[in-house]
């Protein structure tokens, strides 16, 4: 079979160190970008910003919180929907790629499948952590201090990324399961504002009417937002802490699976 | 032994059938054009050939190795230059090209090392280290496929590389896939257009409805098509003085008729434009207009099947 070739072709090496290597060139492809358009960083940063000083200064006021100031309450809410929505990153991006055929590229390439969206994930999430510096600076300014210690806060920090990681995923599905970027865009924005509304993020669930109250209590945005508001505050985080993390795990092992399914599948 | 052998290839896309039995074989070191209409099943071929797609039935080899069982063995050996130009508009040319050498296994170095070739021999040298999202078509074409040649692939798959671009940079192309030809490499290009087959091909497919309907070369096509015409308007001469200007070229002309209002008439191989015109002016018929027309794709399907190239819409 071999005989007429005109030389011997080396297959690709497969296994995880190389699909981890396949990842980390796929992340650095992605990363390259961000400094050379800052604007994007800067925009995603805006939108909380402005979330922050309109909730602040306008709401706040009328916004009683017993035991805490109202800055201490609302950011760690900000940065949880802050992250959140950075995860809608992937989806776009994805979507982006597919439209323009480098996915095609990509799968027509001797790779991991499932590097490229380890990669795009892993970019993304990098990205969200350049967008939280921004935001961290801005909190600071009104007067939300790590109250619980560096260490406590930084765990805060750590949690809220690792569940925003985890929406990834969920938004990789939609930017492979749409057929535009726009539709990614509409798709992965849209159901995030009832999520991050009707929580704890802004105000306290106990004044809600009964039924986004239950709402507000099961969603795992508010026991994100809880856990990550006690360690900020030093106060007892209670289940929330472990709560959140089995969320994050159990969405980031299905919904990866998922889209590594769907990555493979696509138009097939 | 040919280095791409298909047999019997099928696909389904709901009740549209895309490729229903196409059977076809690339010869090492040739150029295959695979040329039909929209939707006649080129894009469908390619995508299963470059292992995006799997075959609901029939087999594609590649250098004996099974494109649907041997995916990953494929994508070695493979370079894909799809109809859109896939490149990161964010990098710059030269990542661009790295990005594709580290995926290939390639070490730093030679991958850095490939990057630079194929920006010389694809006149990127002075952009490889702009970013793309600033670079023409033409441009953008051009490192598309140098991206698709970085590993040195055994067989090029070019999927319509001159739609949507504009007259100059289809000539830049042209040459361009000549060079790469010249060299030797075997490649499966699609087309909707007969001048381009012509043009790059050394043996042509044409496809209609996901099944081969002709395959030969160039010349043997357009012989079949009956070759180029001329057309010319004599304004309010007779059509009984036109024949008789003609006059001793009617032997090596075919059955002249009209067309709105202008005399069409084959010309055989052998004779030329020319001549045609030279012996109407001797015969004093006042020629208004004269054009040659060269065969199209719906020339090719009109003698083939009896109507002109349809689209199919629903590709995939």
């Amino acid at each position: 079979m071999n005989d007429s070739a005109p030389e011997a072709i080396a297959d690709a090496p497969g296994g995880v160190v190389w699909a981890l290597r396949d990842a980390a060139n796929e992340a650095t492809r992605h990363l390259r970008a961000v400094p050379r358009s800052p604007e994007l960083l800067v925009f995603s940063a805006l939108q909380p910003i402005m979330f922050v000083v309109l909730f602040r200064y306008v709401f706040g006021g009328s916004i009683e919180i017993p035991g805490m100031s109202y800055a201490q309450y609302l950011v760690p809410g900000i940065f949880a929907q802050t992250v959140l929505f950075g995860s809608a990153f992937t989806g776009v991006g994805i979507a982006e790629d597919m439209s323009k055929g480098f996915v095609d590229r990509l799968r027509s390439l001797p790779i991991s499948p499932a590097a490229v969206l380890l990669g795009r994930t892993f970019s993304d999430l990098v990205r969200n952590i350049l967008t939280f510096v921004i935001m961290l600076g801005v909190a600071f300014l009104v007067d939300f201090r790590f109250q619980g210690g560096l260490v406590r806060g930084l765990a805060a920090t750590a949690l809220l990324l690792a569940f925003s990681y985890s929406f990834s995923w969920i938004q990789a599905l939609i930017g492979l399961s749409v057929k535009s970027v726009e539709a990614a865009n509409s798709a992965g924005f849209i159901w995030m504002f009832p999520l991050t509304f009707v929580s704890s993020a802004f105000v306290q669930t106990d004044k809600m009417v009964s039924a986004f109250r239950w709402f507000a209590e099961i969603n795992p945005f508010t026991i994100v937002t809880n856990a990550s508001r006690a360690l900020y505050s030093g106060t007892d985080p209670g289940d929330t802490v472990w709560q959140s993390l089995l969320w994050a795990l159990g969405i980031t092992v299905v919904f990866s699976t998922l889209s590594v399914r769907k990555f493979l599948a696509t138009s097939n | 032994m040919p280095l791409v052998e298909v047999s019997g290839l099928t696909r389904s896309f709901g009740d549209t059938n895309a490729l229903a039995g196409l059977d076809f074989e690339v010869e090492r070191g040739t150029v295959l054009g695979m040329l039909g209409p929209n939707g006649a099943g080129k894009t469908t071929a390619v995508r299963i050939l470059t292992t995006l797609l799997r075959p609901n039935a029939g087999t594609a080899l590649i250098d004996g190795i099974n494109v649907a069982t041997e995916p990953r063995r494929i994508r070695t050996r493979i370079g894909l230059t799809g109809q859109y130009a896939a490149v990161d508009e964010r990098l710059t040319a030269r990542e661009n090209l790295q990005l594709i050498g580290r995926f290939f296994r390639m070490n730093k170095a030679d991958s850095r090392e490939r990057a630079a070739e194929l920006l010389a021999k694809f006149r990127l040298e002075e952009a490889g280290d702009r970013v793309v999202s600033g670079f023409s078509g033409g441009m953008r074409r051009r490192l598309d496929i140098s991206m698709s040649l970085v590993a040195r692939p055994i067989v090029l798959f070019l999927d319509e590389p001159t739609t949507g671009l504009d007259p100059r940079s289809r000539m830049e192309m042209w040459d361009l896939i000549d060079e790469l030809t010249a060299d030797g490499m075997t490649t499966l290009l699609t087309t909707q257009y007969l001048d381009e087959a012509d043009r790059l091909a050394d043996q042509i497919l044409v496809i209609d409805h996901g099944r081969g309907i002709a395959t030969g070369t160039a010349d043997e096509l357009k012989d079949r098509v009956g070759g180029a015409r001329v057309s010319f308007d004599v304004g309010d001469a007779a059509p009984e003085a036109v024949l008789a200007g003609i006059g001793e070229l009617r032997s090596a002309l075919g059955e002249p008729f009209t067309a709105d209002g202008a005399f069409v008439v084959p010309v055989r191989p052998g004779t030329t434009a020319p001549q045609v015109m030279r012996s109407l002016m001797s015969a004093g018929i006042d020629v208004v207009d004269f054009e040659l027309q060269r065969p199209t794709l719906d020339d090719v399907f009109l003698t083939l099947t009896g109507r002109p190239a349809e689209e199919v819409v629903a590709d995939e």
